[in-house]
């Protein structure tokens, strides 16, 4: 006997629904056992991950606070992966943005102009952008890889971030705290609900998950750059310029990265700090892979990413798991995913010797 | 036969293999004498390559027997098979390019260089298969790497040789003394699987020839008894249709495409460079390149198509439609009434995992598929389904993947997404690569009705027989220099042999009135 893959020739949509499903599964299994390993109560470690963060409204507008900038970023960074662009360095360039956002209030810190947050916002995507803008000239220019200059690039964009907080951007009266004065209102997102910190950003990876949708499905730069990822050969024969979907690809993402970055700091943290993106930039690439890289598949994915990332903060308190237990979650996560994505594309054999083959069979 | 024993050296019994999309092999059933060449033929796609590769251990069967010599064997691996003395030539050498010949073989079979290479020439003077030991692969012709090849199989002891269209490489002048080595190997007992599509070989060459149609045999027969066209009705299951070519006149003055020196280097060491190539094609007429694979017709074609910019040629190197284009994109020639079909399909021409209807926006995306850059469902299948119904697709519709077509019909959409583009200059490369016979025939018919209509026509390709169809004019390529162009009335295949292995200007073996002298060449 000896198991084989062959490929698919059909894709079915039940399989493409069903790997989602069958990694969570997986992972929560795995958890479980790790967390037996560990002499922590599972059931209660699961309450307090999937039930817990819906018990109070307080925790639900959490979640749509994590979501926001989850949902941003991996629409931005699903349209570059289908283009086959990796960019694994939204984390820098959600750093970037935040920077860039953060100047206006730092350099005008008594204005109350009504233009402070626009111009923040315009500051924000410009930053994500320029600092993606680097990548991609490397790698159009001198065919630099992708993944290694975004993933560098976020090491240099946090030490231009600490470089800001320990010296010029440092808050005079704090303490000698590494971070900049607290912004004014004027700088900030209004909150959506009294005593909560949801804000109307909420509404940017709304409009651009609508734009996301509308670009891939119905736009032909969508098409061009699904042509460049699926067969670069026969986007180079219809004449679709490979560098510009490198460009578009990268530009993209900063801009939502940016626009996350700026989200942040001119609303639940309201300050530029050391610790501002929440490892948002790399938990993005986990939803993008889970939501199957289509703008729907991804809506869902980030709020389940949100639900365990608040999970994980009520799992600490309440049953003493530690919080890397999210990570290790998130780990687990993508990496079911990848091996159970094979099924998609192929399906497993048992073969046994000797059998014979049923006349007119098809598969 | 030099051996009149009655057991097969090999037999196969209802042996099957099968893909997910189809049934390969389907209950084979196969005998092959000793000392016999047996045919194995079919239409592409009709299952023989993957025959061959069961019976080399290369893949695994789904069921069946093999019997070798009167026993039961299993073929599980290559080394199997070469164990009991099967080898095998296949379609794409497998040897190191930067080694010598003696440095290849040694990898595979021991001994010292010295006896190898002794061995080697005792070979080749014994089976007319000369070649020299100490040479690189690189600097080889294609015929004497196939030579290499078979000395390979020859220095295990070989009792059954295996060859997947080994002419299908060769110039016609190479092919003689093939056949010649492998009657030599026939009369010392080895037998030969000969896979072939090629009929009047067959009927030369071999004694016995098992007919696959659809992965299933369908007759056993003895080649030399049958016509060509009665073997062809056996390969294809029904009569073949016949081309209508009628003459037809250029229809400019000036070239609609024209290429003058046109030189370009290779960045890779081992590729080919063009050097001095002059071509001219006018409306109304086909002009062919012949040539051996691997002598510069890919790196030709992306540069003709736009899609290899890299040269940086002066603007008037390549003129189209009388504009110098050494310069534009892929997309500014196909705005002045240029179009391509390339010879790879999946991946290139279409994009496999996509609908036909979202295929036809590669190309045809300015032929109001477009609003404001929204794409225009209601266009896309409305182009998608007229060209499947003119060009006769075969296909569940405008929703089925590129990649479920078969190779003919994929061929079909697309040189009609590019016809429908209404091109003034059209090029196609390899035009009937891997297509079954019929849409071969509706193929190259398509092209000469728009010769017929002043289209001007470039086509690439390997096949002499297709090219003398369809070409009014012909070059050849060899390792990137364009041979002058011929009339294809005048030239017979054995000239264009001449220029494939490079012989024709140091001797004066062409035909008479072959060279083109009725237009100036202007150059």
């Amino acid at each position: 006997m000896h198991i084989k893959f062959e490929r698919r020739v059909e894709y079915s949509r039940k399989i493409l629904i069903s790997v989602p499903v069958i990694t969570i599964a997986l992972s929560i299994l795995i958890s479980s056992a790790l967390l037996l390993i560990l002499g922590k109560s599972v059931p209660l470690t699961m309450y307090s991950f999937f039930i817990a963060p819906f018990e109070s409204f307080y925790s639900i507008t959490e979640i749509f606070l994590k979501f926001g900038p989850l949902l941003l970023i991996a629409q931005a960074l699903a349209i570059g992966f289908r283009a086959k662009v990796w960019n694994i360095g939204a984390e820098g360039q959600m750093i970037m943005g935040a920077i860039a956002a953060s100047a206006v209030p730092v350099y005008f810190v008594d204005s109350t102009s009504i233009f402070l947050l626009p111009a923040m916002l315009v500051l924000g995507a410009a930053g994500g952008m320029g600092w993606a803008a680097i990548a991609a000239f490397l790698r159009t220019r001198f065919n630099a890889n992708e993944i290694l200059v975004t993933l560098m690039l976020t090491s240099i964009a946090l030490q231009v971030l600490y470089y800001l907080l320990l010296g010029p951007w440092k808050d005079p009266q704090g303490f000698n705290f590494p971070q900049t004065v607290l912004f004014q209102d004027e700088a900030l997102f209004s909150p959506l609900f009294q005593a909560t910190r949801l804000n109307t950003s909420v509404l940017i990876p709304i409009l651009f998950t609508i734009g996301a949708w509308v670009f891939m499905e119905k736009r032909f730069g969508g098409f061009k750059l699904q042509v460049g990822g699926l067969a670069p050969n026969a986007a180079i024969y219809a004449g679709f310029s490979a560098k510009g979907a490198v460009w578009r690809s990268l530009l993209i993402a900063g801009f939502a990265a940016g626009l996350a970055g700026m989200s942040e700091v001119a609303g639940p943290i309201a300050q530029l700090q050391r610790s501002i993106t929440s490892g948002y930039g790399y938990s993005a690439i986990i939803v993008a892979y889970l939501g199957a890289l289509h703008p729907i598949g991804i809506i869902f994915a980030a709020f389940f990413l949100a639900v365990i990332q608040i999970g994980g903060d009520v799992a600490l308190v309440s049953a003493g798991v530690p919080i890397s237990a999210v990570h290790v979650f998130q780990g687990l996560l993508l990496v079911f995913y990848l091996a159970t994505y094979t099924f998609v594309n192929y399906r497993l054999r048992i073969l046994r010797p000797g059998k014979s083959l049923p006349v007119g069979a098809t598969s | 036969m030099s051996d009149s024993s009655t057991t097969p050296l090999l037999s196969l019994r209802k042996v099957s293999k099968r893909y997910p999309a189809l049934i390969a092999n389907d209950q084979i059933d196969l005998d092959v004498m000793p000392g016999s060449i047996h045919a194995v033929l079919g239409e592409n796609g009709a299952g023989k390559s993957t025959l061959m590769k069961l019976i080399y251990g290369v893949i695994d069967a789904d069921g069946g027997e093999f019997i070798w010599d009167g026993e039961r064997v299993e073929l599980r691996n290559t080394a199997t098979a070469r164990q009991l003395g099967i080898g095998m030539v296949f379609q794409h050498f497998s040897l190191f390019e930067t080694l010598s010949v003696v440095e290849n073989i040694s990898l595979t079979i021991s001994g010292t260089r010295k006896e190898l290479a002794k061995r080697v020439r005792e070979l080749g003077a014994t089976f007319h298969l000369e070649v020299d030991p100490e040479a690189s692969v690189h600097s080889l012709s294609v015929g004497e790497r196939q030579r290499v090849e078979i000395i390979r199989c020859l220095l295990q002891d070989l009792k059954l040789l295996i060859l997947d269209e080994p002419t299908s490489v060769l110039p016609p002048q190479h092919v003689r003394s093939l056949f010649d080595a492998l009657r030599k190997l026939q009369s010392n007992g080895v037998s030969i699987l000969y896979i072939s599509h090629k009929l009047e070989e067959i009927r030369e060459l071999c004694d016995t020839a098992t007919i696959l149609r659809g992965g299933k045999v369908t007759g056993i027969v003895n080649p030399n008894e049958k016509t060509a066209r009665e073997l062809a009705t056996l390969m294809i299951g029904r009569n073949i249709p016949q081309i209508e070519a009628r003459a037809h006149k250029r229809d400019t003055d000036t070239p609609i495409l024209e290429i003058t020196h046109l030189n370009a280097k290779n960045p890779d060491p081992f590729g080919t460079h063009l050097s001095d190539i002059n071509l001219s094609v006018y409306g109304g007429e086909i002009v062919g390149i012949a040539g051996v694979s691997g002598n510069g017709q890919q790196e030709l074609a992306r540069i003709i198509s736009g899609e290899d910019l890299s040269h940086r040629l002066s603007d008037a190197t390549i003129k189209m439609l009388d504009r110098p284009a050494a310069a534009l994109s892929v997309t500014d020639r196909r705005n002045l009434g240029f179009s391509f079909v390339p010879e790879e399909r999946l991946g290139r021409g279409a994009i496999p995992p996509m609908t036909l209807s979202q295929n036809t926006l590669l190309t045809a995306y300015e032929k109001g598929l477009l609003n404001n850059g929204f794409i225009r469902k209601d266009k896309l299948a409305e182009y998608a389904s007229q060209c499947i119904e003119d060009f006769d697709v075969r296909c569940s519709g405008i929703d089925a993947n590129a990649n479920s077509l078969s190779g003919g019909n994929l061929q079909k959409f697309i040189v009609g997404r590019e016809l429908m583009l209404k091109p003034k200059l059209l090029f196609v490369s390899q035009p009937t690569w891997g297509v079954d016979v019929g849409a071969a025939v509706a193929i190259r018919q398509r092209l000469l009705d728009l010769r017929d209509e002043g289209v001007a026509i470039l086509v690439i390709s390997e096949e002499l027989e297709e090219l003398f169809e369809i070409c009014d004019r012909l070059h050849v390529i060899r390792d990137g220099t364009l041979s002058p162009p011929l009339i294809s009335s005048k030239v017979t295949p054995d000239d264009i042999g001449e220029y494939m292995i490079g012989t024709a200007n140091s001797s004066d073996n062409l035909s008479p009135g072959v060279k083109e002298s009725t237009y100036a060449h202007q150059v």
